[in-house]
């Protein structure tokens, strides 16, 4: 016995393998058993990152893992340490402001989840301990606590249910928050414990539950319950998934249920289904730290170069300590290694500018800053729910414009979600309902419009089988979920779909009127009540694709109807009957409806007794349960007779036919397969191959992280495309987050969705203006800021590498301090900020109009390495020409008209100038969209460099040890020959520029005539045959197709 | 419990920036600059305006081009007043250890610095236990040769030329930055406490005889201290003005240069020059410029017909609209 308990002990501890057994209520199985008390985590769901001590530490983590800020750090602890030919404040001021601002919006982050972890694992419960009702705070409750649930309350952890108030021990329960259906579903107490409905009872309850380790699908659980009546042996029942009550449900028209924990906090099956929210990276931000690399290495490079080429100057003795130009002792006794290792680290620091603290924190302020218009736009907003669209990270406004691929959830998001019973076809004849309703004295064929008529038998048998084979239930009280019909006869199911089937059936005389005592009772035409006993019903799985009742009619004969997609039931029916009706399936398919075929079989009483007992067996079985289900249900559903057809429709949304979304229905199975088996890569590949050459692929009733399976699988694809998912429910939150950009549709299902999404918006619809104009504008804008960037820097310490050169390679700055560190915040910052929040290179309404545009930016077009060397020649090239320029504008003795004679530092304000003014009209030549804003900035970086200049040069300063750029400025613009000198210099650097403008022009004209021609040629064809995106589609919703 | 409803609600629902306030909807504002549409002008760079572009660099740049280069080359007659530059090479006043080499505040007069100058200057910054004046390695390194300009006329004995040692330095310098210290009328006694630079042969005080030229605002001094950008620089030393409208400054005849040799430069294996030059409006003789500006505007010019003709030809064959973004 000691060993049982021993092992069970073991069992419970090891994670994920085999079972675990749950003693309900804690109680011990027996007397003579000692009790072992179990170790399971607790109930509490953290979703947190930081905890109060370690936020610090973490937090600086983190943030010194990004390369740059790295790079950052090590700078300033250079500057810090040698002496540098620049200050240290220069670099640690800005790192320090970037972590800091950084550190406080993610503390406040971290303290919004805590508190809604807190509002969750805080909320009361109730427990029954030692039969009294106890009151419990949601994280106490540990495996084996038995708990009472009430009606319209969300279950605290998974469940199984004992008992409930009803007397067949049954409980209804809604997972909209869960996988997004809204629909009632039935769950179901053992038979042994229903009886068991007050605490008092519930605690004499001697029971242990054997059931797997926790595992993510939602809708599987394989369990075994040994209740240990008082002096028996333990009677054994088997526990499936409509047993188990999940955490996130809620209980619905129940009063209230008992049931015993199996699974708590992050084990169970909705904390399994949600996956961490990871910190997602932009496309951009990837190039931004590729070119981060490059520039490193030219950095390292220059300074690499810088040293060896010091050192080789130095070798003559006069170069390296001239007569006039001594040593300090200290230097000369300083090691000659240290020397150059100090040497190589100040001309680092020296050139750092290269890779400017400013670049991050201006990229930040876009992103944060461009987010508004998002929230802003009133194309937007909703009137219906009173709300616009929300940017909850403003991380990924450019992906927005670099997507390959779309996943949507259909539910919801792509359709309303009402099913409207169109037509049918029994035995190849067309029946089509024209008027709503059924008058109260309907004939045989009332209100229906008969194009054709078939034998009255079968279509009394067709109707009859809509009228049976389903799960739909019957809610006579009124304001329940999926509720249809008058208040009388509410029909609720887990399936739209069936609600309309039965819909349908009444509209042509049939009138289904509910269960009673496992009898299904139907109103016939002639309106007699018809009882039929339900046997057993094959439930529908997404392998199948069908599913069957077996019913006992009134006069004893044993019926089954089945219905199910074409393919799944068009090889279980006899040959002759199919063609008939495949004619009307396939134009049903075609025109875009849902389409079931409705077959039925006689079983012989004999043959009944066989598959009862097999049915029994299978469902007792705790080890591959669903695997033996399948193989009876497959052996049962043969040889039938196949009596017609229905076509459903699911109403779409307006306004978005136009993505010409073409489900393909064929491919559902090896998708199934292939995330049901992801070790198997070759059907992967098969299967992405397949989905690669559709326009669309739709998924059917999928699990929430099999959603993510597929995301991550076209995630990684070769040139890793970028994803987009979007949804409405809870049931797409882990495909949300596994997408590159996740948006959430702040839809009827609650706002799981929307919360966890990266952008929410109110409708399907505004996703095209969210991506054709804003996602292609914040790319736009973006990349042209990072590429502006490197290039603005690039050229900024060009000159003071080729300084070098002529200085002795002696670290000597060529701007002075003041320019080096007001280059990038002040001068150059704002005219680039207010172009890439503004600037529209192509207006709105074209961008949305035209998906072709979105095309040509697709695969980050403009950062590659093409772009991306355009413009670091571009760089190159102007910063040599400010350079020599200069350089040879000094050859002369004077440049004044009373030959007077200038120093260094009038040469590096010439370049400085001359750079400020370049870098800045180069970005005026790119910008389309001139704004009052553009030009106050634009004009006034350039104004305010001049009037800094001044007065900056105008003040011996006291603070400053050297007073290097006194009157440097104003002296520098009493010369005639610097004024001719900058705007030449100037001229020249802008001058590819403008060449390039006039050549894209020529091509653009050109490629517009060539494109007239055709245009003029074919003009037949309307529409560009372009698709704007491809679309992959997910439902989950239907249990038929 | 239910504050934390309210609030989270509030942190879910709510768009980041919720506009206006006034009414409970959230409606965005509809105005042009949240909705992006603020009026904007939108340049259009056809060829048709880029084109004259070209053309008008052209045709400004290559005459001022001529022109500097006409008045460039025009500097060497020697007429009006001539600059008397020395120049070095090889010489590095721009390498970082010299160029901070010096003491702004005790060169502006602050008697605390001239008696503790700067760190920067070392390593001459004392000598013999004294602060030097001025300290650094600039001031350490001023060049010393004296240049003495005759004429030698038909008569046998040479005429001096009168060489002007006031006016070379930038006025702010001279009037603002550079400060003898405070004290008495006595230079010396100003100086007191001091020593003089280790490489030089008189002290501050004694640099010229002219108290207005004398100390920290010597002339020659603030030449010197203003660093030069490149290793071979000149550097203005005396000014011979024009004595009447009628005379050449330097009418045509053998001149001989005496030089009272001080400095030595074949150390660093340098050079020295002395430059005579005129000035024009545009400064000294420097034919950079002015070819410069001619080849940008001829190339500029010729681009523009080369691509007006490019331009003509898709006009020509297209009757499409100039239609660009």
């Amino acid at each position: 016995m000691f060993r049982r308990s021993l092992n069970r002990f073991c069992a419970g501890e090891e994670k994920r393998v085999g079972t675990r057994t749950v003693f309900v209520g804690n109680h011990p199985v027996s007397e003579t058993e000692a009790y072992v008390a179990q170790r399971f985590c607790d109930n509490r769901i953290v979703s947190s990152k930081y905890t109060l001590w370690n936020f610090l530490p973490k937090n600086l983590f983190e943030q010194f893992r990004r390369i740059a800020n790295f790079y950052f750090l090590i700078i300033f602890l250079v500057q810090v340490t040698v002496d540098t030919p620049t200050s240290p404040v220069t670099s640690g001021l800005p790192l320090f402001f970037v972590i800091t601002v950084t550190a406080i919006k993610q503390g406040y982050e971290d303290w919004l989840r805590h508190r809604a972890d807190n509002e969750v694992n805080k909320s009361t419960v109730y427990i029954i301990e030692n039969a009294k009702r106890v009151r419990k705070e949601s994280e106490k409750i540990k495996v084996g606590d038995v708990v009472e649930v009430q009606a319209d309350e969300t279950f605290p952890c998974d469940l199984i249910l004992l008992s409930s108030c009803t007397t067949d021990g049954t409980c209804y329960v809604t997972t909209a928050s869960l996988d997004g259906e809204s629909n009632c579903k039935t769950h179901y107490a053992v038979r042994d414990t229903i009886a068991l409905c007050t605490a008092e009872s519930i605690d004499t309850l001697r029971a242990a539950i054997e059931c797997e380790q926790p595992q993510p699908d939602l809708y599987k659980f394989v369990g075994r319950i040994n209740i240990y009546s008082n002096s028996l042996e333990a009677v054994a029942r088997s526990l499936g998934p409509e047993n188990l009550l999940l955490k996130g449900a809620t209980l619905k028209n129940t009063e209230k249920i008992y049931g015993v924990a199996v699974y708590t906090g992050m084990e169970t099956k909705m904390a399994l289904n949600y996956q961490g929210k990871s910190q997602k990276r932009s496309a951009v931000e990837k190039s931004i730290n590729a070119f981060l690399i490059v520039y490193l290495f030219i950095l390292l490079t220059k300074a690499a170069v810088c040293t060896t080429l010091k050192y080789v100057w130095q070798s003559t003795p006069y170069n390296d300590e001239p007569w006039y130009n001594q040593k300090t002792q200290k230097e000369r006794e300083t090691l000659k290694v240290l020397k150059m290792f100090t040497d190589f680290l100040s001309f680092m620091v020296l050139f750092n500018f290269i890779i400017p603290v400013s670049m991050y924190v201006t990229v930040e302020m876009q992103k944060f800053l461009g987010s508004f218009f998002i929230s802003w736009d009133k194309d937007f907003y909703d009137e219906e729910i009173n709300e616009g669209a929300l940017v909850n990270t403003s991380d990924l406004n450019e992906e927005l414009g670099q997507v390959d691929y779309v996943f949507t959830d259909k539910t919801g998001t792509l359709t309303e979600n009402s099913m409207e019973f169109i037509e049918c076809c029994i035995d190849g004849h067309k029946y089509k309902g024209v008027t709503q309703e059924v008058d109260g004295l309907s004939q045989t064929d009332g209100p229906l419009t008969c194009f054709d008529k078939a034998d009255k038998n079968r279509e009394e048998l067709f109707l009859r089988a809509l009228c049976l084979c389903h799960t739909v239930e019957i809610k006579t009280n009124d304001a329940v979920d999926g509720a249809t019909e008058s208040a009388e006869l509410t029909y609720i199911s887990s399936s739209p779909d069936e609600i309309a089937l039965v819909k349908g059936a009444k509209k042509y005389g049939f009138t289904f009127l509910g269960n009673r005592n496992g009898h299904m009772r139907v109103e016939n035409q002639r309106k007699e009540v018809e009882e039929y006993e339900l046997l057993h019903t094959l439930n529908f799985d997404a392998v199948r694709r069908r599913m069957s009742v077996i019913v006992k009619t009134q006069e004893g004969d044993i019926l089954l109807f089945c219905k199910g997609a074409d393919s799944a039931v068009f090889p279980r029916v006899q040959n002759h009957e199919i063609e008939l009706t495949k004619v009307h399936v396939e134009r049903n398919a075609m025109d875009g409806y849902r389409t079931l075929c409705v077959a039925f079989k006689e079983i012989a009483p004999d043959d009944y007794e066989r598959i009862n007992r097999q049915l029994i067996e299978a469902k007792m079985a705790l080890q591959d349960r669903e695997e033996k289900m399948e193989k009876v249900f497959d052996d049962i559903e043969t040889n039938m007779n196949l009596i017609g057809a229905t076509a459903v429709e699911d109403k779409a949304w307006t306004e978005h036919q136009e993505y010409g979304l073409i489900i393909d229905g064929s491919t559902l199975s090896l998708i199934l397969n292939s995330s049901q088996d992801s070790s198997s890569n070759n059907y992967k590949n098969i299967f992405l191959q397949i989905c690669m050459k559709c326009t669309a692929v739709l998924c059917c009733r999928m699990a929430p992280l099999q959603k993510a399976q597929i995301v991550r699988m076209v995630k990684n694809l070769k040139g890793s495309p970028i994803t987009l998912s979007i949804g409405d429910g809870a049931n797409d939150v882990s495909m949300i987050l596994e997408s590159h950009v996740g948006i959430g549709i702040k839809g009827k299902e609650g706002r799981q969705a929307a919360r966890n999404s990266d952008y929410s918006v109110p409708k399907f619809k505004h996703l095209k203006k969210l991506l054709l104009a804003h996602g292609h504008l914040y790319y736009v804008r973006i990349a042209h800021l990072v590429q502006y960037f490197f290039y603005k820097n690039l050229c900024f310490i060009l000159p003071q590498f080729l300084y070098q050169f002529f200085c002795g390679f002696s670290q000597q700055p060529l701007y002075d301090a003041a320019y080096l560190t007001m280059y990038n915040i002040c001068f150059t910052s704002l005219p680039i900020l207010a172009y890439s929040l503004l600037e529209q290179h192509i207006n709105i309404d074209t961008l949305t109009s035209d998906p072709r545009l979105y095309m040509k930016i697709s695969g980050n077009a403009m950062l590659q390495l093409g772009p991306f060397l355009y413009w670091t020649f571009l760089a190159a090239f102007e910063g040599t020409v400010f350079f020599f320029g200069t350089y040879f504008l000094f050859q002369t003795a004077s440049l004044e008209e009373n030959g007077k004679v200038y120093g260094n530092w009038t040469f590096g304000t010439i370049v400085f100038t001359v750079l400020v003014f370049t870098v800045t009209l180069k970005l005026a030549l790119d910008t389309r969209f001139w704004t009052w804003i553009n030009h106050f900035v634009i004009w006034g970086s350039l104004a305010f460099y001049v009037f800094f200049s001044f007065f900056w040069g105008g003040i011996i300063w006291p603070f400053l040890k050297q007073q290097r750029m006194y009157f440097v400025f104003a002296q520098m613009l009493s010369s005639v020959s610097t004024w001719l000198a900058i705007i030449l210099l100037i001229f020249i650097s802008l001058f590819p520029e403008i060449l390039l403008i006039v050549l894209k022009n020529v091509r653009r004209r050109s490629a517009r005539r060539n494109l007239s021609c055709r245009r003029a040629s074919d003009s037949l064809s309307a529409r560009p045959s372009v698709r704007p995106l491809l679309l992959r589609t997910f439902s989950d919703e239907s249990n038929v197709l | 419990m239910a504050m934390n409803y309210n609030a989270k609600d509030e942190v879910d629902g709510g768009p980041p920036c919720a506009p206006g306030g006034t009414a409970k909807t959230r409606r965005p504002d509809n105005t042009a600059f949240k909705q992006q549409r603020l009026p904007a002008w939108q340049p259009i760079l056809t060829a048709g305006t880029v084109l004259p572009i070209f053309f008008i660099i052209g045709l400004i740049f290559i005459p001022i081009g001529i022109g500097i280069f006409v008045t460039s080359n025009n500097i060497r007659e020697i007429e009006g007043n001539v600059f008397m530059y020395y120049g070095l090479s090889n010489f590095y006043q721009n390498h970082r250890r010299y160029v901070k080499s010096r003491d702004d505040s005790q060169l502006n007069g602050d008697s605390s610095a001239l008696l503790n100058p700067s760190k920067e200057c070392e390593p001459y910054r004392r000598n013999e236990d004294k602060p030097i004046a001025p300290c650094g390695a600039i001031a350490n390194s001023m060049f010393n040769d004296t240049l003495e300009l005759f004429l030698i006329g038909n008569d046998s004995y040479p005429v001096p030329i009168t060489l002007k040692k006031k006016g070379i330095a930038w006025w702010t310098d001279k009037n603002v930055k550079f400060r003898n210290p405070p004290g008495g009328d006595n230079l010396e006694e100003r100086f007191k406490g001091t020593t003089k630079p280790v490489n030089w042969l008189k002290p501050v005080y004694m640099l010229d005889s002219d108290p207005d030229n004398n100390g920290f605002i010597n002339e020659d001094f603030i030449v010197w201290m203003r660093t030069a950008a490149l290793p071979t620089f000149r550097k203005l030393y005396r000014l011979i003005e024009r004595k009447s409208d009628l005379h050449p400054t330097l009418p045509a005849g053998r001149y001989s240069l005496n030089i009272t040799y001080n400095y030595p430069v074949h150390y660093f294996d340098g050079r020295k020059r002395m430059i005579l030059s005129t000035i024009s409006w545009m400064g000294g003789k420097n034919p950079f410029l002015g070819i410069a500006y001619i080849a940008v505007g001829s190339i500029s010019f010729l681009l523009g017909v080369v691509l007006l003709v490019i331009n003509h030809k898709y006009r020509n064959s297209s009757n499409t609209a100039d239609i660009t973004i």
